[in-house]
């Protein structure tokens, strides 16, 4: 009863696939070689989704070196960022990365609608009243979500082609995100360091009362680096959605991911946050051929702990002025 | 002297009664079967296949005169929570529909963490528990003496795959990648005694989490230990993720066989990615069991697409046969005693739609499933169109097994 095409197809493995057993004429260092490529295939596929990484944290630790405020609707707006991405893509057809832009302008208005609704009341108060507010709304929003969507797995059914080192795959879905993660960030330090905007908000994270002396009108200035904050972390949703399939849920463990590279980059410090996102998907990458899959989680939040205790600034945070 | 606001209360009740029309279903005798679905969270995909299982049980035996105990008959009445996935939600639940609920008899949550859960409450209490979606043998091996499993146990389920990959490559390198809970680590342990046994070389053997969206680095992993045959997986999420990756990543492999993922109708929605993968099923719409109870497989096929406009998984299947096999033995016990059910569905030795069903009745595993058979499945395509065909066991095979992968 069984069809087997197993001799054809062995065939094909001696052409495109050699091994040892297969190729006795072989190099004898084909295992090393072969571990070698394997390794580097898992640094450069860390790599790739750890600059996606660094631009759902961007937007974390924005709004925390701004306003002091630890976003705990991070997670939910990833989500949404999924979801945006998921239904401009199945509903109206547009091209996933051309709905990047329509995701980006969702997540800024929505993100001012929760500053003012939720936030601007709690900023300079005690950091566990903005942690409740954000939490509280994060709940609404994933209850929502659950409600419109349930916790079923949802995908966006891209593939770009990518390319081939040996047996190892890169796809150009991997290769599209990083590089997208790679521009908007660097427009993110554009925009900070060259707009005035960017300039207003940086003012009002040095010295909110200094800043109002100076004309800067404080709250709208925060209201937008919510907003900002929140787009770049509908951004990385959406990205993160064409990588992998998703639930209402997933935006959770992003969520811890970017505190993790929070930490390592510097809290408030965005362009860090770029390169601590990179450093932790390199480190995912490299350390997975040695061990269990499993324990990865594990070292990474022993990491958190450890940046946190020997660098609390972060790896990559400028000396904080004396 | 009754004061006036008292009547006004009192013509209120009155109309109340006169008006509101009384249900057929609290005239009758009623049956109250109560279980956790999970509505919400990982398992939801898997969860609601059984819930709607149960239901079409329901409402068939309802319109049929409802379960027959003795000289009554009672309506079939489900009571149900959405359980989020979690087993605290089970421990709670399961306390309420015994406690609250009054429910007579109990339905398993999906999966086998949470009958686990559940099965320490219903057998506390004292109450039948008929487990759909639950396969850990552990949960059958503690002494329960009311808990009664509808699947094959979980430590069967990728055998089938391995004498399949044999019979066209027995030298089949083999990749093992499963999730991190108690139902695939089930699986995987005694597939890795199972491999041994017949000769078959396990080169990749690990666990990942079962949230693991990017599984990148595992299959880079499983490239790496040149493996060209991956089985594993674990329920819906994770399986159907490994699957789409596995097909991006172009990974060299030649037999893919994932746990409960492929057995889903929606699995087909992955298209070219679920193409010639496998998946070890509880059974299968084209089955030919001739039943001594209840619908045969191609009635219930039929029944379930007009309920619910798609192929029904093993999962519906599963939780149909539940219902089916607790009326069943109501019905020769002639009343709703736990015990006088209980012995009479230690006693059960029949065929339904879904195949064999018989239970252990030997203290050391009195519940676990010793009738029940599997099959393989395989997504094939055929004139453009991804249709799930048994490949396994050849005997009930409606296809040859389509090897390579790609």
């Amino acid at each position: 009863m069984i069809v087997s095409r197993s001799q054809h197809n062995t065939n094909n493995k001696l052409v495109f696939r050699p091994d040892g057993e297969d190729h006795p004429s072989e190099s004898e260092h084909e295992p090393e070689r072969r571990f070698m490529l394997g390794l580097f295939a898992s640094m450069l596929d860390g790599v790739l989704v750890g600059a996606v990484y660094g631009l759902a944290a961007s937007g974390l630790t924005l709004i925390w070196g701004v306003m002091d405020v630890i976003n705990l609707t991070h997670g939910a707006m990833v989500t949404m960022g999924m979801f945006g991405v998921y239904l401009l893509f199945t509903e109206t057809g547009l091209n996933p990365y051309a709905a990047l832009v329509p995701v980006a302008a969702l997540g800024f208005v929505a993100g001012v609608v929760v500053y003012w609704t939720a936030v601007h009341r709690v900023v300079g108060r005690p950091p566990l009243m903005s942690l409740l507010t954000t939490f509280a709304v994060n709940l609404m929003v994933i209850g929502t979500g659950t409600i419109l969507w349930s916790t079923s797995p949802y995908n966006v059914d891209v593939n770009l082609p990518g390319f081939s080192l040996g047996d190892y795959t890169f796809t150009g879905n991997h290769l599209l995100a990083a590089l997208a993660a790679l521009i908007i960030a660097g427009g993110l330090s554009l925009f900070l360091g060259r707009t005035r905007l960017g300039k207003a908000i940086r003012a009002v994270a040095g010295n909110r009362m200094a800043a109002e002396l100076m004309g800067i009108p404080s709250s709208q200035v925060l209201a937008r680096a919510f907003g900002i904050g929140i787009a770049l972390a509908a951004l990385a949703g959406a990205l993160i959605a064409t990588l992998f399939p998703f639930t209402v849920l997933s935006g959770g463990s992003y969520e811890l991911k970017s505190f993790v590279v929070t930490v390592l980059g510097g809290l408030g410090n965005p362009t860090g946050a770029l390169a601590g996102g990179i450093l932790l998907g390199l480190m995912e990458g490299g350390l997975t051929p040695f061990i269990t899959v499993s324990w990865i989680p594990v070292i990474e939040f022993a990491l958190f702990v450890a940046v946190l205790i020997a660098f609390p600034h972060g790896l990559f945070a400028r000396r904080p002025r004396r | 002297m009754i004061k006036p606001h008292r009547w006004i209360i009192a013509g209120v009740m009155a109309a109340v009664w006169l008006v509101v029309p009384v249900s057929p279903v609290a005239a009758a005798d009623v049956l109250t079967i109560g279980f956790t679905n999970s509505e919400t969270g990982a398992l939801n995909v898997d969860s609601i296949g059984q819930l709607n299982g149960f239901k079409l049980w329901r409402d068939q035996v309802n319109a049929n005169g409802g379960v027959h105990a003795g000289s009554k008959s009672y309506q079939v009445n489900l009571v149900t929570y959405d359980d989020q996935s979690k087993p605290d939600r089970v421990q709670q639940l399961y306390g309420r529909l015994i406690l609250q609920d009054n429910a007579d008899f109990l339905f398993s949550p999906y999966s086998s963490g949470l009958t686990a859960t559940a099965a320490i409450i219903s057998e506390q209490y004292g109450k039948i528990m008929i487990t759909t979606g639950a396969s850990e043998d552990k949960t059958y091996q503690l002494g329960n003496k009311y808990l009664y499993e509808m699947y094959t146990p979980a430590s069967a389920y990728l055998t089938g795959a391995l004498d399949a990959l044999k019979t066209v490559n027995p030298k089949a390198r083999i990749a093992m990648a499963y999730a991190d809970d108690a139902f695939a680590k089930a699986v995987a342990t005694a597939t890795r005694v199972y491999a041994k046994a017949i000769g078959m070389d396990l080169v990749f053997d690990e666990a990942y989490a079962p949230n693991t969206t990017d599984f990148g680095p595992l299959i880079n992993k499983i490239i790496s230990a040149k493996a060209d045959a991956l089985i594993g997986g674990g329920h819906y999420a994770d399986g159907a993720t490994l699957a789409r990756q596995v097909y991006d990543h172009k990974a060299p492999l030649d037999f893919v066989s994932l746990l409960v993922a492929p057995d889903s109708p929606k699995f087909a929605t992955l298209g070219e990615a679920a193409t010639n993968v496998t998946a070890p099923s509880q059974w299968a719409p084209q089955a030919t069991f001739k039943p001594d109870f209840g619908p045969d497989p191609k009635a219930f096929g039929d029944a379930y697409r007009t309920a619910y406009g798609s192929e029904p998984s093993y999962h519906a299947a599963g939780g149909y046969a539940a219902g089916l096999i607790l009326q069943h033995a109501i019905e020769q016990a002639g009343t709703l005693d736990q015990d006088q059910v209980a012995a009479k569905l230690d006693q059960t030795n029949i065929e339904i739609f879904y195949g064999h069903v018989q239970f252990f009745t030997d203290p050391g595993r009195h519940g676990l499933q010793a009738g029940h058979s599997m099959v393989i499945v395989q997504w094939q395509k055929k004139g453009g169109q991804l249709v799930k065909e048994v490949i396994w066991p050849k005997a009930g095979a409606t296809a040859p097994l389509a090897y390579p992968l790609r």
